[in-house]
């Protein structure tokens, strides 16, 4: 086995790592303090991408066109909670249902809007190139992602660990009604954490984009994986997001290298055995305190 | 400043709290009693808006609060001393109370971390402990900090003896009666009836969803067939 191309598919990996940790990250902390399992979560990494290639064709430069994507993302998100999500509080089946039902009909209005063929984000162009070190040659883009990433994972630790809101979201994950009986208004929380989700899912189609393409279905996609991700990792934390998108995006490149056919049965094999030894995730607490 | 005036209050289709009327007065301590099942958790629910009644009237301070949601009312100066203490396992201990600080809604007495670590200096020593890693005392006394950094008028305590030692709950009772005497009021679920005897004004026995028995502590503590018959003593 030849080594760099060995490290190029570990670069592949982590970065795919990333983007399922972006998407997932958002699903993970609504499932854990809401309860609520958004399958539309998908369509915010899918409608993302598809702004921003709108965005660059109206000439905009990338790092504007993940700003608009993530800003409208994060509006979206808030739309979809605050408007419709909201009456289905409490009703597992409805929400089922309702977010179900939503990612069909977002998926069609992208085949109306943008049309249904593979498409992609071109690589900006400070970004497009390679670096050879020590024979191996790395595609900066994919470097980028990776740190991109871990900035993002920095962020979301400081953010949880060193701020009153990340004591606040974490405290609702614990226990929510105790939260309001304290005097915090948690639907604010919810809408929130909803907004910086959806964001973060957009974030990740974006970056995506040059790398992964994009096409109506995507998030039906990306929404199984991420789902592997939550379980996998645990609910409610944003390092169990992490851990669990790099482990699910390795399995998956060096699946697809060596046992193509086989690779999404090896990432629900993983998933498997990591339940088996520890039900509630890598980094899920049992809920038995 | 405190008054339910028939309160029906339903979970599910059980209909637990069956017309419950009854009044917390000012800087007055009202101990509610009852045997497991006789609603008192619900009264306490209801009072804070986790379990909204069904039909009825809770005012506080003049102002009507049945239907307000939780967040609100614990605004208004209703502070929640939950049964089973309900830390935040996953926060610090000074986590869980600089989450909830809040001036009060008139400015009088602040309560700020100073105050509660000086109330509990045992707190302090445990401040950067998470919360799942206190004893039961150490849990009843953050959970009883955590409610006054919310500034409140009004302290709603339901069941702070449950499962700790004599000692601990004599430590309890003493800190509710300096609550008192700095200007609190307070409503609090017990089973212990020596606890609730030693800090209340006046003593109310719940069965069935209502308030059957009133009187003092002294009144109760004479009493032996009230005591038998509602608290199985």
């Amino acid at each position: 086995m030849d080594i760099s191309f060995l490290v190029v598919q570990i670069l592949t990996g982590l970065a795919y790592g990333m983007l399922l940790f972006m998407i997932s990250v958002g699903l993970s902390v609504i499932f854990g303090l809401m309860g609520i399992v958004n399958l539309a979560h998908g369509v915010f990494f899918v409608v993302g991408a598809y702004l921003a290639l709108s965005v660059l064709d109206m000439g905009a430069n990338f790092l504007v066109a993940l700003g608009v994507a993530m800003l409208a993302m994060a509006l979206l998100g808030v739309m979809i909670e605050r408007f419709l999500l909201f009456r289905s509080y409490g009703n597992e089946l409805n929400q089922v249902l309702l977010t179900f039902g939503l990612a069909f009909v977002l998926a069609d209005v992208i085949k109306m809007i943008w049309g249904a063929r593979l498409q992609s984000l071109p690589t900006p162009a400070v970004l497009d190139f390679s670096v050879t070190l020590a024979g191996i040659t790395f595609p900066t883009y994919r470097l980028a992602v990776v740190l991109v990433g871990c900035i993002v994972a920095v962020v979301l630790w400081y953010l949880e660990t060193r701020t009153r809101t990340g004591a606040i979201i974490r405290a609702g994950v614990d226990d929510r009604e105790m939260v309001s009986a304290l005097g915090i208004n948690i639907t604010l929380v919810f809408a929130g954490v909803f907004a910086f989700g959806a964001a973060l899912a957009g974030m990740g189609g974006v970056l995506g984009g040059p790398i992964l393409g994009m096409y109506p279905d995507m998030g039906f996609d990306i929404l199984v994986l991420s789902l592997i991700v939550v379980v996998l990792g645990g609910l409610g934390t944003w390092k169990g997001a992490f851990v669990g998108g790099i482990l699910v995006g390795m399995v998956q490149i060096f699946g697809q290298a060596y046992f193509p056919s086989l690779s999404l049965v090896i990432v629900f094999l993983l998933m498997a055995v990591v339940l088996l030894i520890r039900p509630s995730g890598l980094f899920g607490r049992s809920h038995a305190t | 400043m405190l008054e339910l005036e028939d309160v029906h209050t339903y979970y599910g289709t059980s209909h637990i709290l069956q017309g419950l009327s009854f009044s917390v007065p000012e800087r007055k301590c009202v101990a509610l009693l009852g045997r497991n099942g006789a609603g008192k958790t619900t009264a306490i629910h209801s009072i804070a808006g986790l379990t909204p009644p069904r039909r009825g009237s809770i005012r506080f301070m003049e102002r009507e609060i049945a239907g307000l949601r939780p967040h609100k009312i614990a605004r208004l100066g209703v502070g929640l001393v939950p049964q089973g203490r309900r830390i935040f396992p996953s926060l610090t201990v000074e986590e869980n109370l600089i989450i909830t600080n809040r001036q009060s809604p008139d400015g009088a007495e602040n309560w700020d971390l100073t105050k509660v670590y000086e109330l509990f200096p045992a707190l302090r020593e445990r401040a950067s402990n998470m919360g799942n890693e206190l004893s039961g005392g150490e849990q009843q006394m953050l959970a009883i900090a955590r409610a006054l950094m919310t500034n409140p008028r009004f302290l709603l305590m339901d069941e702070p003896s449950e499962g700790l030692a004599p000692v601990i709950i004599e430590r309890i009772g003493d800190v509710v009666l300096r609550l008192k005497e700095a200007g609190l009021s307070i409503l609090v679920v017990e089973q212990n009836v020596s606890l609730a005897c030693s800090v209340a004004d006046e003593i109310l026995i719940m069965n069935k969803g209502r308030i059957v028995w009133r009187g003092s502590p002294k009144e109760l503590l004479a009493d032996e067939p009230v005591q038998h018959k509602y608290l199985g003593v």
